[in-house]
């Protein structure tokens, strides 16, 4: 049952993924329309898709890549709505909405990676570590798609395109900055945390061993970078081009660090 | 059901011949009796702007409102027939709509002239000029003029130099609520553009100028700061928005001094509006990050930019208006046959009601149950009979022969003499 309301979420995603698509053509009025109710009940069935699959419990061994998938994909559209009710702007839907439909794809893909918490490794304490990780990946990830957009928008300003033109729906350039700021700053205790727990989890498992890992590795070089990010945001007030440079490398070490099986992470292997 | 607009704007007639023909809202109450005195007409409404004077009316038979326009303002009709445009029926109801929605306006899409049109029929309304077609005729307008708004961008572009400037100061910093503007120098521009800013929320205004005395006038007419110009380059980082408009033949600020504001504002944006020629502000500045310089070209690119996107949008909303124009005839057409559904039912309530009362007499005594079912009966045996020509008379407005089937109707039920045949 799952894994229906998934696939229900995921046909209702299809309508913000074409909406991202025609948006880059000029955008349709009548499609504007139709996005938000779509998406949002989209978002609805992906919650009742959760926390269907919370419910079913640990004796229903989760397919643990798959479930971080449909968990992310819900969070970045939990926080589209969230920016949508608090500045009234549509716009991060152009670069969410294809992620999200991708990350549900895969998570209602039939499982061939499956795989389940080996014994001895805390249910609860996996489940907040995932949890808090991927908010803070949700935060990084939005903070991303903003330096992008403050991006476009600082060109579009900057080349002095006259009428409406072909961003013209962008908000306005001190939006987009806060939007990505207030992003990076909500979650990186997140983010913190949710490491925190990784390391608990690990460290009582395997040992001081787990810190050679590459993936382990690569989480804690994404954390120093968001940190770097926020230092130089706060302090100098980095932010266009160099923030954005400093976002997507955090965002690549990020997703890498979720997606690389180094093996290591062998409570997550068959 | 007639409609017909006479009137003038500009350009059907020079401003000589508008002043003249102007009514300052104090007689229009006046104007508007007057008119719908005129023999024929049943409604009327005055409509009086500075680019326009439009006399709407309706009527059964149509009228002429040309001759009360040339004696209510002493207007020789040669010369009002030169400039007078005269619509009637549909093109009538498209000129009103297109008027609402701003497509005949001099500057199109400007806002302004809906309300005035609301103001009109507000007028007349209140005078019980307008109560039925011309009430049904507006409210249609107003309906479309929101939906041109709404589904077109005809009003969202600025096409004055100062109105450009706020809206890319928008862009730039969201709200202008809490932004800090630099005027240096005091053109007559400069002005314009600084009352217009501080009309969009600005927070705080800084004045400079090579004569100081002329920088202290400014800022006290507008609440602001007066700033040595000497002290120009430490202080202009505290603004968002600099404008400049000096006669200085060198610029005065350069890439130098933009790397160093933006280094004492951490990086916060800064837009710089240079109104002067020649130039004040060193166009290199433009490509660091965070500063903006438009010039007063960029700022005319943008204003023509904006006037071709509203010529783009005002063909979309020539479009919706001609379709809600269609929608409107067809609406009018079905409700040309209200009446006559209605005096139909009336008749056939009537002759029931009368032959229950001849019949009851001779029934006795019935229970309260019987007297329903009496009722009941009968209402289902007329309802019944109308059926047929009621559709008919609904289904009928879009054909050709209409007008002919109405009538038909009428005379079957001889609905024209007002007294139900026994």
């Amino acid at each position: 049952m799952p894994l229906f309301w998934l696939r229900v979420a995921l046909s209702l995603y299809g309508v913000g993924l074409l909406y991202a698509v025609v948006s880059l053509w000029g955008g349709r009025p009548i499609l504007t329309r139709v996005m938000l109710p779509a998406v949002g009940l989209g978002t609805v069935f992906h919650f009742v898709a959760l926390v269907e699959y919370g419910m079913l419990g640990p004796a229903v061994a989760p397919s643990f890549l798959h479930e971080v998938e449909s968990l992310l994909a819900f969070l970045l559209m939990a926080f589209f709505f969230v920016i949508y009710f608090r500045y009234k702007t549509a716009s991060p839907g152009v670069a969410v909405f294809p992620m999200a439909f991708l990350l549900t794809v895969l998570a209602s893909a039939p499982s061939s990676l499956v795989s389940s918490p080996s014994p001895g490794v805390s249910r609860g304490w996996l489940i907040i570590h995932i949890g808090l990780i991927l908010v803070g990946y949700s935060a990084l990830l939005f903070s991303f798609f903003a330096s992008i957009l403050y991006l476009i928008q600082e060109r579009n300003l900057k080349a002095k395109a006259s009428g409406g033109g072909f961003w013209s729906w962008l908000p306005a350039l001190a939006t987009i900055d806060e939007i990505g700021y207030k992003c990076l700053v909500f979650g990186f205790p997140f983010m913190t945390l949710g490491l925190i727990a990784g390391s608990i989890l690990a460290e009582a498992r395997f040992g001081a061993g787990y810190f050679r890992d590459p993936k382990i590795l690569l989480s804690i070089l994404m954390w120093v970078v968001y940190m770097v990010l926020l230092y130089t945001r706060w302090s100098v007030g980095w932010r266009g081009r160099r923030a954005a440079y400093l976002a997507a490398f955090a965002s690549g070490a990020a997703v890498l660090a979720l997606l690389v099986n180094t093996g290591w992470h062998g409570f997550i292997k068959p | 059901m007639n409609f017909q607009l006479i009137g003038v704007n500009h350009n059907s007639a020079p401003i000589e011949v508008r002043e003249r023909l102007a009514i300052p809202e104090t007689r229009l109450p006046d104007a508007i009796r007057t008119l719908v005195k005129q023999p024929g007409v049943e409604e009327g409404m005055v409509l009086s702007t500075c680019n326009r004077v439009e006399l709407l009316t309706s009527s059964q038979q149509g009228t002429d409102v040309r001759g009360f326009l040339s004696l209510y303002f002493g207007v020789s009709p040669d010369t009002l027939n030169s400039h007078i445009y005269e619509f009637r029926q549909r093109d009538a109801v498209r000129h009103v709509f297109r008027v609402a929605s701003s497509l005949d306006s001099m500057v199109v899409g400007e806002p302004q002239i809906l309300g005035q049109v609301k103001e009109a029929y507000a007028i007349a309304r209140g005078l019980g000029a307008i109560h039925s077609a011309l009430d049904f005729l507006l409210s249609r307008a107003f309906a479309v003029a929101k939906r041109v708004r709404s589904e077109t961008a005809i009003g969202s572009s600025n096409v004055s130099i100062s109105s450009v400037a706020v809206q890319l100061a928008e862009k730039i910093f969201g709200s202008l609520n809490g932004t800090t503007v630099y005027v240096i120098g005091a053109g007559k521009m400069a002005e314009l553009a600084a009352r217009r800013l501080m009309a969009n929320g600005v927070g705080k205004i800084l004045f400079s100028n090579r004569t100081h005395e002329r920088a202290l006038q400014l800022a006290e007419a507008f609440g602001g700061e007066a700033v040595p110009f000497e002290q120009l380059h430490d202080t202009a980082d505290r603004a968002d928005i600099v404008l400049t408009s000096t006669g200085s033949a060198e610029f005065l600020f350069r890439r130098q001094h933009g790397e160093r504001f933006l280094a004492r504002r951490r990086n916060r944006p800064m837009f710089f509006i240079d109104i002067s020629v020649p130039r004040n502000i060193d166009p290199e500045m433009n490509r660091l990050d965070g500063i903006f310089v438009y010039d007063i070209d960029d700022l005319q690119a943008v204003a023509a930019g904006n006037t071709a996107e509203r010529k783009k949008e005002a063909e979309r909303a020539e479009k919706i208006v001609e379709a809600e124009v269609e929608r409107f005839a067809s609406r009018l057409k079905s409700l040309a046959v209200v009446p006559t559904i209605l005096s139909l039912q009336e008749q056939c309530e009537t002759i029931r009601q009368a032959e229950i009362d001849r019949i009851r007499g001779r029934l006795g005594n019935i229970t309260p149950e019987q007297e329903a079912a009496i009722d009941v009966m009968t209402r289902g045996i007329v309802n019944k009979l109308l059926h047929t020509p009621i559709t008919t008379l609904k289904s009928s407005v879009a054909e050709p022969e209409a007008a002919s089937i109405h009538d038909i109707i009428r005379r079957i039920f001889n609905l024209n003499s007002g007294k139900p045949n026994k």
